[in-house]
């Protein structure tokens, strides 16, 4: 029988999601995203990004990251040196990989509201 | 005693009824000849096919049972005061997996005792036994007993067993033997038979025997089962030997002593005052549950406790031990000053890292685990720091807290206190808000997102008296989030020692006590976990246990992908790898499948949010009727 390792615990890992990326400082309008989506999302399934951050990008044990608001020198300077996520080197993925990413991660479609979401605005009124 | 099998009569089954119950099921045999194709030597096998055992080990160990010339029948044999004892203790149900080690005891349960209190339940593995019996005893507060075979049986159940020890639950385990080398057989019987068959699991059970004698039987069971249910609640072991179950009732009765269950230990009074006087006095107390609430009256009594100092309430996640929705539940607002752990295992808190107390800050543990630990199994953690320590059960001893706290509170503290408690509700309401915003990440994702998948079945359930027997770890806590949960069947914690296998069988178990009182049972169900051990989906169906099974199925043992993910990285490989021996993918498991093969409702797969709700409709129509049923939905990882 394994004995597998636990999450050290579910709360710490809820406090984690919501506050990452896609929280991140408001950056100036920039250009739509140059690179090459389907290659990053290849990369981005491939390199288990999704293990922490949700097939789409909507976080999970991990941050959410759509929408983000990074500049893709942002995203790609965050990655080589995370606050709490494990660190990829350019000799793991080349500044222009970490561009495909970006790029896909930008494509991928944003939320509704929880307030435009009926079935949550009634659990919210509930007691 | 001759040592072949077959003529040993490995089952003293007689001629007569019981020979006659045996021919029944197995065609041809009993007191006559094997069947033909059991007497043929076994067929040629090619070099590469490893050799079978040879006909006499084939007959030793799968022949059926002989009757032989020289026994008579035992009309009162002593498994019957076993079933007495067992039916004076109040057990509803026996998990077993056959075996013959037990056979007399069985046999005692089905035909003596006919079958109810206990009744016996088919398991198809003994892990599904005992972890059925672990989650059975966490909704109704009391154990069943789960009986195993001889050595193998009890080390398929001893991982469950481990489960049960940390998890602080009482389960009641019996384990046959053939205790007599004189008298057992060769072959399958000595496999089965051990010169101390509790050792295998001595580590992770409270207290174990194995009596030698029928009145020694009857002090150990209710010795055993005094134990169990006093804090804190472990698992126990009786070993039962073989030959003392078929042997006849003596004459002269034996006696079983009456059980009476000791007052549990309250904290020393002049430690519950002093504890008193730090709370009243803290700017900001909080109080941190781990398995505090053995009984409603636990919740009860926290919310009494927590509204009287207008503390902040940590429920930690192992036990209901505070509502949900309570406007003081949460880390509350800031560093607290002081901190009052009950029944909390490991460095002063569930959550340590969440909200660390201040610098100077005072601890105060109550906890029933200071009264019993021991060497080798380190689920005991470390140490927590503490400025007062008491060894107590802390359900027991909050209603002399609570008195005392009472006393010492002036009103113009009272006043003061108010204000806090509406400081901590807002930081409360502010939770509940984002907890709604973060809910709707991903809503209309496909694989489904598991905020949504709890949401779409909130709202379906929010009206029965429902009650979630599976664990919240893996689902990122969203019914601690979104649902209404205040009472202690709402959420039973998981699995203790963190071994995967107990996920389903548990909440079989779970679902089964809660059949009586009419309770909608939801089982939000790993994909990893219900693949130890599916069989158990066959026990539900075979015996009609209500639960609606919704499956997260991420096709991983998702934790080690992240895991394995994180240790390529900080080792500069990357994380491109990080699926292998991780997910269970390639082929894809039908779980709904799965689940109709062993005769149960299945829908699957879904992949889409949208059909979740319907989905959960058309299954909810199969529980209220009283079956089990099983939804499929593809989920994020987490």
């Amino acid at each position: 029988m394994r004995c597998r390792r636990l999450v050290c615990s579910w709360l710490c890992a809820v406090s984690v999601a919501g506050v990452g990326l896609a929280a991140q400082a408001a950056a100036p309008a920039q250009p739509a995203p140059t690179g090459n989506t389907p290659a990053g999302k290849d990369l981005y399934l491939r390199y288990s990004c999704y293990a922490c951050h949700g097939y789409d990008g909507h976080g999970g044990a991990g941050a959410r990251l759509v929408p983000t608001r990074m500049t893709v020198e942002r995203f790609t300077a965050y990655v080589r040196n995370p606050r709490q996520m494990p660190p990829y080197s350019t000799g793991l993925l080349t500044d222009a990989q970490l561009g495909d990413v970006w790029a896909y991660i930008k494509s991928l479609p944003v939320s509704p509201d929880a307030k435009d979401i009926p079935l949550l605005a009634r659990i919210m009124s509930g007691k | 005693m001759a040592n072949n099998f077959h003529s040993a009569g490995r089952r003293r089954f007689l001629k007569g009824a019981a020979v006659g119950a045996a021919g029944a099921l197995v065609p041809g045999a009993g007191a006559g000849p094997l069947p033909a194709d059991a007497a043929q030597p076994p067929p040629a096998q090619s070099r590469s096919v490893p050799a079978s055992p040879d006909s006499a080990q084939l007959l030793a160990d799968t022949a059926p049972p002989a009757a032989r010339e020289n026994l008579r029948i035992v009309e009162h044999p002593a498994s019957d005061f076993m079933v007495d004892v067992i039916k004076r203790l109040g057990f509803e149900y026996v998990a077993a997996n056959p075996g013959s080690s037990f056979e007399g005891l069985h046999e005692s349960i089905i035909n003596y005792g006919e079958n109810r209190m206990p009744e016996l339940l088919t398991c198809c593995h003994e892990e599904s036994s005992v972890a059925m019996a672990h989650g059975y005893a966490k909704i109704e507060g009391k154990p069943m007993l789960a009986v195993v075979h001889g050595n193998i049986g009890l080390q398929h159940a001893s991982m469950a067993i481990y489960n049960a020890y940390a998890d602080r639950v009482p389960v009641f385990v019996i384990a046959g033997n053939f205790r007599d080398a004189g008298s057992r057989a060769n072959g399958v019987n000595s496999y089965h038979s051990a010169q101390d068959m509790a050792l295998i699991v001595r580590d992770s059970v409270k207290w174990d025997d194995e009596p030698g004698s029928l009145a020694a039987f009857a002090e150990s069971m209710v010795r055993a089962y005094k134990i169990a249910m006093t804090p804190p609640m472990e698992p126990v072991l009786i070993v039962l030997d073989h030959d003392m179950q078929e042997r006849p009732m003596p004459s002269s009765p034996v006696r079983i002593p009456r059980l009476t269950m000791p007052a549990f230990p309250v904290g020393d009074p002049n430690a519950v005052r002093e504890a008193a006087r730090l709370l009243v006095a803290a700017e900001n107390p909080r109080i941190n549950a781990g398995r505090m609430a053995r009984t409603p009256e636990g919740i009860t009594r926290l919310v009494e406790l927590a509204e009287l100092l207008q503390a902040s309430v940590n429920g930690g996640g192992d036990r209901v031990n505070f509502p949900s929705r309570h406007p003081l539940a949460g880390m509350g607002a800031g560093a607290p000053d002081v901190v009052l752990n009950l029944e909390v295992q490991g460095a002063g808190s569930p959550n340590p890292g969440a909200i660390p107390a201040s610098g100077n800050a005072k601890t105060i543990n109550i906890s029933s685990l200071d009264l019993f630990i021991k060497s080798n199994l380190q689920d005991f953690q470390h140490l927590a720091d503490a400025d007062i320590a008491m060894a107590a059960d802390a359900e027991a001893t909050l209603p002399l807290l609570i008195d005392e706290v009472k006393r010492q509170l002036t009103p113009d503290r009272k006043h003061a206190l108010q204000e806090r408690g509406a400081r901590i509700a807002a930081v409360h309401q502010q939770a509940r808000s984002a907890a709604m915003e973060t809910a709707a990440f991903g809503w209309d994702s496909s694989p489904v997102s598991l905020a949504r998948l709890c949401a779409e079945l909130w709202i379906q359930i929010q009206n029965d008296d429902w009650s979630l027997v599976s664990w919240q770890g893996f689902i990122s806590g969203w019914p601690g989030r979104l649902w209404n949960i205040d009472k202690h069947y709402h959420y039973i914690g998981g699995q203790g020692a963190g071994a995967m296998g107990y996920g389903a069988p548990a909440a079989v178990g779970a679902a089964l006590a809660n059949r009586k009182h009419g309770r909608l049972t939801i089982n939000i169900q790993t994909d990893g976990d219900l693949n130890y051990a599916p069989g158990v989906l066959w026990t539900a169906c075979h015996h009609q246990i209500p639960m609606l099974t919704v499956m997260h199925n991420n096709r991983a043992y998702h934790q080690e992908v992240m895991f394995i993910q994180q240790m390529s990285s900080r080792r500069n490989r990357g994380g491109d790898r990080a699926h292998i021996g991780t997910t269970i993918k390639d082929p894809n498991i039908d779980y709904a499948k799965m689940a109709q093969a062993y005769g149960m409702y299945g829908e699957g797969p879904i992949a889409n949010p949208k059909d979740v709700g319907p989905a959960i409709t058309r299954a909810l129509e199969r529980v209220r009727k009283g079956e089990p049923a099983l939804l499929d939905v593809i989920t994020q990882p987490r």
